[in-house]
């Protein structure tokens, strides 16, 4: 606690200033009646700038898109009912992929809770399941211990998001403060049990076809590097999931890209060969091992995760280790030794020239693959990659030299479309320095097109770089593969003019089908600063391969 | 939930008592409860008292067995509310001694 002389301050007034302390610079939001006095407040604010968006939903992943890009708490705000309703998604969204965030929510006055008042919903209820934890706040006195402990939650251990609900009256109730807490920040790593990582790191020694298999926790954690290191000390072939792109430089020698239901044949037959997994902060998620009982059935389970519910919840382990992921790692590199491991790097290497991620046309801009890698060549590391949910996402996940932690945005867990404009919004406005990539399809745009009014407004750094099929083109692929080539509901019959959407909210625009040379005009466009919407037309035909079938072994692919 | 004449009716099935200590205020209870139903995992029986000065309470549960029990406690232990769970037998006496109230 720091002394200051007392002040008479609202509950939004003390907010405010409590959100200033915690260092909090921009906050995206929609006003609303409840939340009226707070943005009152908030207008005096000299530090802190208010991001208008056009849609609750895009305020939520323009918090998460400054969130997973500087690994920081992000806050947005919402009124009362439609507001909070429109943000559910967001917050849910930041659940499943553990990205920290406040979300600060008016709520009708305390004495016309339950009462049907007009925008009233049971916004603590509705939260419950989708937050790491909610308030309903009471008081404005509460305010000094809820929001330090609302941050202090969401970037602790295992983060994730945390909603404040704060009723009208408790936001204009008039306390005096002469005392202001310390903000809330990461609670300390609890020191990881010495024992298992000694039996980790003996495994690890003794293991003669070892796989390292790396999550979003070792983003969050800032353990990318150590996991680098760890792999190379040990020489261990890494795999990553969608969350964990850019912990490992994808072209590593060791780096054998993402798993699962779209990982390059050779990287699910490693794991069908290996005889050690060591699964770093990540949950064996099912988009990740395909059907459970076939994944990696060889092989010992070594599982490292600050979440002690995430051991054993879907692989028994054979070593658990509750413990940060940088905690854990720091601790278990001296232990393992030096090791060539000749014979399996031969194998895997084997494995990577006969059975390679296949990218038909990758030369040729005017394809999907090629299009990507096109983008890339014109972008250094600095550059930050977010996708939209669908086809566009799994290519990009595939094809994107992806080399950096927190260089890459895409909703993993939840698979959201919508997610991509906002958080690459997002994303810009907190780090003005880069460029941000939105790769999206026309499905996606389409669910925060609103968004490119904000992106505007904020003159925004942000690239869109649709991939036009006039498809919803993952489940016209499902449906071409698994439904007996029924396709239904997949297809759009009237495709908008994207282009003209873009320019008739203030977009920059390219034309890649009408560009004579797309691979300089590409270059031109990402080099331009501000808003670019950059139009690409992809055959609905093309395929995500390979491909699990939802429910079937890793081993079970279609496509090359 | 169900009243305890349950638990008696269904002997054959393994039963467990959770005991946990929590903060008392609204909305734990939800915190508690929700993560069983979003299972369609069934509390067979809740008891829920405040402890000492109030502030915080003592919930019992009586849950049947199986194989997401585990998974469950540990959800519950992450709740920030929670503060200790205790796992006992079925036979605990807490559910045996309030059920005359259920008769």
């Amino acid at each position: 606690m720091s002394n200051d002389a007392t002040e008479t301050l609202t509950g939004s007034q003390v907010v405010v200033r409590l959100l200033e302390r915690q260092g909090i610079r921009r906050i995206p939001g929609i006003p609303g009646g409840a939340i009226l006095p707070f943005y009152d407040a908030l207008s005096q604010s000299k530090l802190i700038e208010h991001v208008l968006t056009r849609h609750e939903q895009g305020a939520g992943f323009m918090a998460q898109g400054a969130a997973r890009a500087t690994g920081e708490v992000a806050v947005c705000l919402a009124t009362s009912g439609p507001g909070a309703t429109n943000l559910l998604t967001a917050i849910a969204d930041a659940k499943l992929d553990s990205i920290p965030m406040v979300a600060i929510t008016g709520q009708v006055a305390t004495s016309m809770i339950g009462t049907d008042a007009f925008q009233e919903v049971d916004t603590y209820g509705l939260t419950i399941p989708i937050t790491k934890h909610n308030f309903l706040v009471s008081s404005a006195r509460e305010l000094l211990e809820v929001i330090p402990k609302a941050f202090r939650l969401a970037a602790s251990g295992r983060p994730g998001p945390v909603l404040v609900d704060i009723p009208k009256d408790v936001q204009n109730e008039r306390i005096e403060v002469s005392e202001w807490p310390e903000p809330g920040r990461p609670e300390p790593v609890r020191a990881a049990a010495a024992e298992p990582i000694e039996r980790a790191a003996a495994m690890i020694n003794e293991a003669q076809r070892p796989i390292l298999y790396l999550g979003g926790g070792v983003v969050h954690s800032g353990a990318a590097a150590q996991a680098v290191q760890l792999a190379e000390k040990a020489s261990l072939p890494t795999v990553m999931t969608l969350m964990a792109l850019g912990a490992m430089p994808v072209d590593h020698a060791l780096s054998l890209g993402m798993l699962g239901m779209h990982g390059a044949r050779c990287t699910n037959m490693a794991l069908e060969e290996c005889d050690l997994l060591i699964a770093v902060g990540a949950r064996f998620d099912d988009r990740a091992t395909g059907k459970v009982s076939a994944f990696c059935p060889n092989a010992k389970i070594i599982h490292v995760d600050i979440d002690r519910s995430e051991l054993d919840k879907i692989k028994t382990a054979h070593v658990g280790i509750r413990g940060d992921v940088g905690d854990v790692l720091g601790k278990m590199l001296p232990q393992v030794r030096q090791h060539l491991r000749k014979e399996w790097l031969t194998r895997v290497g084997e494995l990577k020239a006969n059975h390679p991620l296949q990218m038909p046309g990758v030369d040729d801009p005017r394809t999907p693959y090629g299009l990507i890698r096109a983008v890339a060549d014109c972008l250094d590391d600095e550059a930050v990659i977010a996708t939209d949910v669908g086809q566009h996402q799994m290519w990009v996940a595939q094809a994107y030299p992806l080399r950096r932690p927190h260089q890459w945005l895409t909703s993993g867990g939840l698979g959201t479309m919508g997610f991509g404009l906002p958080a690459a919004i997002g994303a810009a406005i907190a780090q003005p320095e880069r460029t941000v990539v939105c790769f999206s399809g026309d499905g996606s745009i389409l669910m925060n097109i609103q968004e490119l009014a904000t992106a505007a407004e904020e003159n925004a750094n942000v690239k869109v770089v649709l991939m036009n099929n006039a498809s919803l083109g993952l489940v016209f692929q499902q449906q071409t593969l698994f439904y007996g080539q029924r396709i239904f509901s997949s297809k759009f019959k009237g495709v908008p003019d994207f282009l003209k959407i873009a320019e008739g909210f203030g977009w920059q625009t390219l034309d890649l089908d009408e560009a004579a040379d797309p691979k300089a005009a590409l270059a031109t466009a990402l080099s331009t600063r501000g808003p670019m919407f950059i139009h690409a037309s992809i055959d609905r035909h093309e395929q995500v391969l390979p491909m699990v079938a939802p429910g079937a072994a890793n081993t079970d692919m279609i496509g090359d | 939930m169900n009243s305890i004449t349950k638990i008696h009716s269904e002997a054959g099935r393994p039963q467990t008592v959770l005991e946990l200590e929590v903060n008392n205020h609204a909305g734990v209870m939800s915190h508690v409860v929700g993560l069983f139903s979003r299972r369609a995992y069934n509390v067979e029986g809740i008891l829920c008292m405040p402890i000492g000065d109030g502030r915080i309470s003592r919930i019992w549960l009586t849950v049947n067995e199986d194989a997401r029990l585990e998974q469950m406690i540990r959800q519950i232990e992450k709740l920030d509310d929670v503060l200790v769970v205790h796992r006992h037998g079925a036979g605990h006496e807490v559910f045996e001694r309030v059920g005359e109230f259920f008769r």
